[in-house]
């Protein structure tokens, strides 16, 4: 568990994404391939940009869900931090806790979203 | 010249009164809240600590300054409540700002001025020329036992302070006084601090502050009159406003630091938001006296003058404004979020 989320942390402490090269696609989480080019594809890692709007979003155990589309266009979900939601309400990244293995494993940490006021 | 080249502020947007806290034990909140000069304080979300609060205060520092992230040379954070017993904040913040992997960096204790103490290290790196940048950065989410008259105070938040050359606030000198009193304590494996109960003002806050602030006065040849500011650690704001008053300083220079009146105790990050909420609005050429204290005991204190630099520097959100924009909880809530009950 630790060394697969020590690999992440890069992507998850802050919104770095894939752009493929080829097609000018951005994906984040990151990609391996691009879904579009394929083989033909050539994807680097980016900082995308820290704001976005909700598109749509669903609760799950309290928790607020949200497809959140980067100014940038990439669409990701993830978790915004709010009493509650709206669609086109505009969000910007958070550093926050995401959970922790027990009383005595790691704490996980990484990228979530709260309302811009 | 070197001194502060940026500062970021974080406040988590909950707040629990005194009137809610006072109704669980039975107690007269007007007396408490005259008594301690605090209405409120600021409590964090279930899933924030004192290593998130910490990157969300360094990355308004760094996007204010315009600074490349891996120009910081140096990363330091203070605080009593860091989240592993064993394991640093400071490189969790170094990672999530995107310094890079070539840097100074450990966490401080020194209850409530570990992070003067790691902006006094700062500056001495930069004036060695060891390194262009440093930060730190004073974060705590400091706990309470539920009925302990600390309760009412232990609040959340954090200040992230970058020293460098070409400052907005020069920092003309600073000294530190120190003694061994047990004035406050925890000890390990101890959820909660213990503390000397009226053994913790005039042998330890009083005495290591105005020590220090006199220390300080005397070196430079410099008199109450010329600070336009001055700002001090605030446990509560009864402290604070005693030890002006000693130093010979007025309400009027220590109003816009006293942010413990809105959000109680940060410790780690009090003075330190005192004196981000000073810089919000101070001029060029305005001199400020900084003395923080930490329980164990010591108080770092710090003549920081304003530069002409501060005019094209970009200070909004101010610390008044992030204060005002909260959501208030019950007291079932507020146990919740400190993750008392699960
Ligand atoms: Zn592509």
């Amino acid at each position: 568990m630790v060394p697969r989320f020590w690999r992440k942390i890069k992507y998850r402490y802050d919104v770095v994404g894939s752009y493929c090269e080829k097609c000018g696609s951005y994906y984040y989480p990151k990609r391996e391939l691009c879904p579009r080019c394929r083989r033909k594809g050539r994807l680097r890692d980016e900082k995308f940009p820290d704001e976005g709007t909700i598109l749509s979003y669903t609760v799950v155990n309290g928790r607020i869900i949200a497809m959140i589309e980067l100014n940038n266009g990439a669409r990701t979900l993830a978790e915004v931090c709010a009493e509650k939601a709206e669609i086109g309400m505009r969000v910007r990244k958070a550093f926050r806790r995401y959970g922790e293995d027990g009383d005595a494993g790691i704490i996980y940490y990484g990228t979530k979203f709260v309302p811009i006021c | 010249m070197i001194g502060i080249v940026s500062y970021g502020t974080y406040i988590p947007k909950f707040r629990i009164k005194v009137e809610e806290i006072a109704r669980i034990w039975g107690e007269d909140p007007v007396a408490i809240k005259s008594g301690l000069g605090v209405a409120e304080k600021s409590v964090p979300d279930i899933d924030e600590d004192t290593a998130t609060m910490a990157v969300e205060a360094g990355r308004e520092a760094l996007m204010r300054a315009k600074i490349p992230a891996e120009k910081i040379g140096a990363v330091f954070v203070g605080s009593e409540s860091h989240p592993y017993a064993v394991k640093p904040t400071a490189t969790i913040v170094g990672e999530a700002l995107g310094i890079g992997n070539y840097y100074y960096c450990a966490d401080l204790e020194f209850a409530c001025k570990a992070a003067t103490a790691g902006m006094q290290i700062c500056y001495a790196l930069v004036k060695s020329g060891m390194i262009e940048y440093g930060m730190s950065i004073g974060s705590d989410t400091a706990q309470s036992k539920p009925g302990d008259a600390l309760e009412y105070t232990a609040g959340a938040g954090a200040s992230a302070i970058i020293i460098g050359k070409d400052p907005i606030a020069e920092i003309e000198a600073t000294v530190s006084y120190t003694s061994d009193t047990p004035d406050f304590w925890r000890r390990e494996l101890q959820p909660y601090p213990s503390h000397g109960g009226r053994f913790t003002g005039a042998p330890a806050y009083f005495r290591h502050v105005t020590s220090a602030a006199k220390r300080l006065m005397e070196l430079l040849g410099y008199s109450e009159k010329d600070f336009d500011y001055a700002v001090f650690h605030q446990p509560n704001a009864k402290f604070p406003q005693r030890v002006a008053g000693m130093l010979g300083f007025k309400e009027e220079k220590i109003v816009d630091g006293m942010i413990v009146r809105a959000i109680g105790n940060t410790y780690s990050a009090a003075s330190l938001l005192g004196l981000c909420g000073i810089l919000d609005v101070a001029k060029p050429d305005q001199r400020i006296l900084l003395v923080s204290f930490g329980s164990g005991a010591g108080s770092d204190a710090f003549a920081i003058r304003v530069t002409d630099k501060i005019l094209d520097y970009p200070r909004n959100v101010r610390v008044w404004d992030k204060v005002k924009n909260c959501v208030y909880l019950d007291y079932a809530l507020y146990l919740k979020h400190r993750r008392m009950i699960k």
